[in-house]
This record gives structure tokens, C-alpha cells and sequence, in this order.
């Protein structure tokens, strides 16, 4: 048994085998393997989506679910430590899945647990069931993981998504095409993870038709009014980072457009209709994704 | 400087910390939890030194340190020197070398990171020796120290 804290720590061959086990779930999805089996989900910071899929990932293994789904109705609100909350959970569950606004909380808990821990997102650090839903998506729209042209869109400062899909990729020689304005653009230390590893990428500040057109996953995160210093700036970007429709005329017929959920704007509402719109379909893969990985973490055969 | 002109008494045998930034002499004791040592130690400062204007020394009796205590030295006080003295004579120097983990030395400087936030001994690996370049264990967020 062991833990999943973040995609650095799985190896080319690890990723390849948990997307094949993910496929045979999507396949059946309703199995009995974790009959008996207790699966806690601890959010420490509420996030309903990600919660609801892993909680539905075990149900449809057929295991039970115990948990909180908020800090304030758990013994942190009283002060409780991490470590403590985790020992005692690990009394009564056979494997935990956390979310924690702390960064590190994951691999913290990791090292004191005695029952595996997936990280369900520590702070702006590290969110692996979300990077492998990612990988699923891309490779299942694409038939393979190998040299595709992937254009990253919006906060890719403080997006935790693009920088954990960076580091995955680096198996699987991508062209990067990093699209942001200039207070949100890639930071130093993830091209130099890319230079050091290989991986090609260029960078633009508008999203051009070109772009679009010689893409074959455009990748769309939220740009948010918070992370602006000078709201004249937001202003004026906010616009530049909507996709609509009419852009995806001419494009690859492969062509995919992933968001990780929730969008605030940066997708038109006319693209949902577009065949290239795979954003829903995305989330629901993350169930299959996660069944895989529960299994994977409890040396389940799936 | 010649033996009579020496400004703190000689060592029979043990460690003499020297060439310590005058500003860093207590908190090399702390490190070393030499507060709590038995056998005598001089604590010098502001001592006139060629190589850094003014020095800080330590001089401990009977004590030699391991190389796990000395690296806790490598965050603080890179340059300072370890003279191994037996029988009034320094028989070996030691400098000080940065290992490849600091385990509860070094304060983790994201507010956000666990460490800072658990009864817990921070944790950080060392990922370039010359740039003198960290990676916290737990937020991963780099540090240059």
C-alpha cells in the first residue's frame, strides 16, 4: 500500500498502467472490489466537485464512505492537529483522501499515516487525481500522449494544473504553447523545469487564430480578478481570454479545449455545442481516474 | 599573533570555533546547544581578525563535534573554521560542508507551508550546494539561503 501526494513521484510506466486501469473502469464502473472496504474523504477546505467524485469513485467500488466535507464541522475548528486528526481517522478507515488549504498537509500526513493518504489538493501545491484526469482526457481524445501540440490559456502564475501537467508530460515530448498575459505568465522555475527536461514551448501573450488552428488540446484555466494588481490590466485582458465559437472554424479536427472546472467566462457558452468542447466529459473522467487510483494506493487489483 | 599575545587561554585538548561573524557567536551556542555543555567553554567577540575585521570564537574543552552537529552550522555560518586541538596543538581543521537535508534548521518562509503550522521539525533538501539553493520536503517552495 502506499500514498499518492503529488504526479512528480510516478514514473512513466506507473502513469501508462493507472490510464489503462481507468479505462477498464470506465468500461464498468460498478464493481464490488472494495466490498467491505472504509474510505475516508477529509476536507479540511470544502471543494465540492472533487469531494463528490471521489466520494462517488468509492461508492461505485462498492466501499463505505466516512468523512467530513468542511473544517468547521471537524475537530480542527477545535484546534485539533493534522497529525492527531489523521492518526484517529486512520483507526477507523483503510485509506484517506484529504484536501488541506496547507501546502505540504498531503505529504505530511503522508509520513505519520499508517493507512495510505491521496491528495486531494494541498493549497496551491499539488492536486494528482486532477494532473491524471488530465492525462486521461488528453490521451483518450487523442489515442496517444505522444508529441501533441498543447496550448496552455490564462493564469499560468498560479495555476497549479498547468504546472502539474508540465511536469507529467515531460514523458511524452509535448510542444507547449504557453498563452498569458504578461502579470500571469509561466514563472522562471517552470521553464527551466522544461528546458531541463526537454520539453518544447513557446511563449505568446494573445491567443491567436494560429494558435488555435495548430492546436491539438487547448488548454483553459480561469484568469481571476484577485491575482491583478492593476485592475485596468484585468479589464483589459478578461476579454482577450474568451473563446468563443467562431474561432474554432478551421482548426484540427482532433482538436480538444480542456478546462479543469469551474469557468467564470473564459469559454463562451456557444462553444459547449462545438464537437471540440470536452470540459464535462473531462470531469466526469476524473471518477474513472480515481477509481484507478484507490485501488492502485490500496494494491487493489482493477 | 604569537602565543603570548593570544587574548583567550589555551586549549589542552577539544574545539576552537573560529573565525565566527562577531553577530553570530550566540547563535552558533544555540545551534550547538552549548548551553547546556558541561566541561568549560570561552565565548569570545568583537576580537580583531585580519580576514573579517572583527571575530566571535568558541572554545570548548573536551568536546569534539560529529559532522551531523557541524552541518547544522552550514545555513548560519558557512565560513567558520573547527580547529581540533589535542595536547595544545591543532592536529586536524574542519570546515564546515552543507549536507544534502537540514532537518529542523532552517525556517520554512511560506506562511502557507504545513511546517509552519504543525508542532513539527521543518524539513529541507538541498538541491544546489554552490547557489546555496533549498527545496522545503513539504510546500516544495524553493529558498536561497
Amino acid at each position: 500500500m502506499h500514498s499518492l501526494v503529488t504526479i512528480a513521484d510516478l514514473e512513466k510506466e506507473k502513469i501508462l498502467s493507472l490510464l489503462a486501469s481507468a479505462a477498464r473502469f470506465e468500461a464498468q464502473p460498478n464493481r464490488k472490489t472494495l466490498d467491505g472496504r472504509v474510505v475516508a474523504t477529509l476536507f479540511f477546505e470544502p471543494s465540492t466537485r472533487t469531494r463528490l467524485s471521489f466520494e462517488t469513485a468509492a461508492n461505485r467500488l462498492g466501499a463505505r464512505v466516512i468523512g467530513f466535507s468542511d473544517a468547521a464541522t471537524s475537530s480542527s475548528s477545535k484546534g485539533e492537529s493534522l497529525k492527531d486528526t489523521i492518526m484517529m481517522v486512520s483507526n477507523y478507515a483503510d485509506i484517506i483522501v484529504m484536501r488541506h488549504h496547507l501546502e505540504g498537509a498531503a505529504r505530511y500526513a503522508s509520513e505519520v499515516s499508517p493507512v495510505p493518504i491521496i491528495n486531494a489538493g494541498d493549497g496551491a501545491n499539488q492536486h494528482p487525481s486532477q494532473t491524471m484526469l488530465d492525462l486521461y482526457s488528453i490521451q483518450k481524445t487523442q489515442g496517444t500522449l505522444d508529441d501533441l501540440d498543447i496550448c496552455l490559456v490564462g493564469d499560468l502564475k498560479y495555476g497549479r494544473t498547468v504546472h502539474s501537467l508540465i511536469m507529467a508530460m515531460r514523458h511524452f515530448h509535448p510542444h507547449f504553447h504557453f498563452v498569458a498575459p504578461t502579470e500571469l505568465a509561466m514563472p522562471a522555475e517552470h521553464k527551466l523545469y522544461c528546458r531541463e527536461h526537454g520539453i518544447d514551448y513557446d511563449e505568446h501573450t494573445e491567443l491567436t487564430q494560429q494558435l488555435i488552428d495548430n492546436s491539438d488540446i487547448i488548454y483553459m484555466t480561469r484568469v481571476q480578478r484577485e491575482r491583478f494588481t492593476d485592475l485596468m490590466e484585468y479589464e483589459r485582458v478578461k476579454n482577450v481570454y474568451v473563446l468563443r465559437a467562431e474561432q474554432l472554424r478551421h482548426t484540427r479536427d482532433n482538436l480538444r479545449i480542456l478546462h479543469p472546472l469551474p469557468r467564470v467566462g473564459e469559454i463562451a457558452y456557444d462553444v459547449d455545442d462545438c464537437p471540440q468542447a470536452y470540459y464535462f466529459q473531462q470531469a466526469k473522467n476524473g471518477l474513472f481516474v480515481r477509481q484507478a487510483l484507490i485501488c492502485d494506493c490500496l494494491d487493489v487489483e482493477s | 599573533m604569537k602565543k603570548e599575545e593570544l587574548l583567550v587561554a589555551a586549549l589542552k585538548n577539544g574545539t576552537v570555533i573560529d573565525h565566527i561573524p562577531s553577530g553570530l557567536v550566540f547563535k552558533i551556542v544555540d545551534l550547538l546547544d552549548l548551553q547546556h555543555e558541561q566541561s568549560s567553554v570561552t565565548i569570545g567577540y568583537n576580537l580583531e581578525s585580519e580576514k573579517i575585521g572583527r571575530k566571535g570564537i568558541i572554545k570548548v574543552a573536551d568536546r569534539f563535534f560529529s559532522d551531523e552537529e557541524i552541518s547544522r552550522l552550514s545555513v548560519t555560518a558557512p565560513n567558520v573554521v573547527l580547529n581540533i586541538i589535542r595536547d595544545y596543538e591543532v592536529v586536524e581543521k574542519k570546515t564546515v560542508v552543507i549536507p544534502d537535508e537540514l532537518h529542523g534548521i532552517v525556517r520554512c518562509p511560506n506562511p502557507k507551508c504545513i511546517s509552519n503550522n504543525e508542532p513539527m521539525a521543518s524539513f529541507f533538501h538541498v538541491i544546489n550546494k554552490e547557489e546555496r539553493l533549498l527545496k522545503c520536503h513539504y510546500c516544495e517552495k524553493e529558498l536561497n539561503v
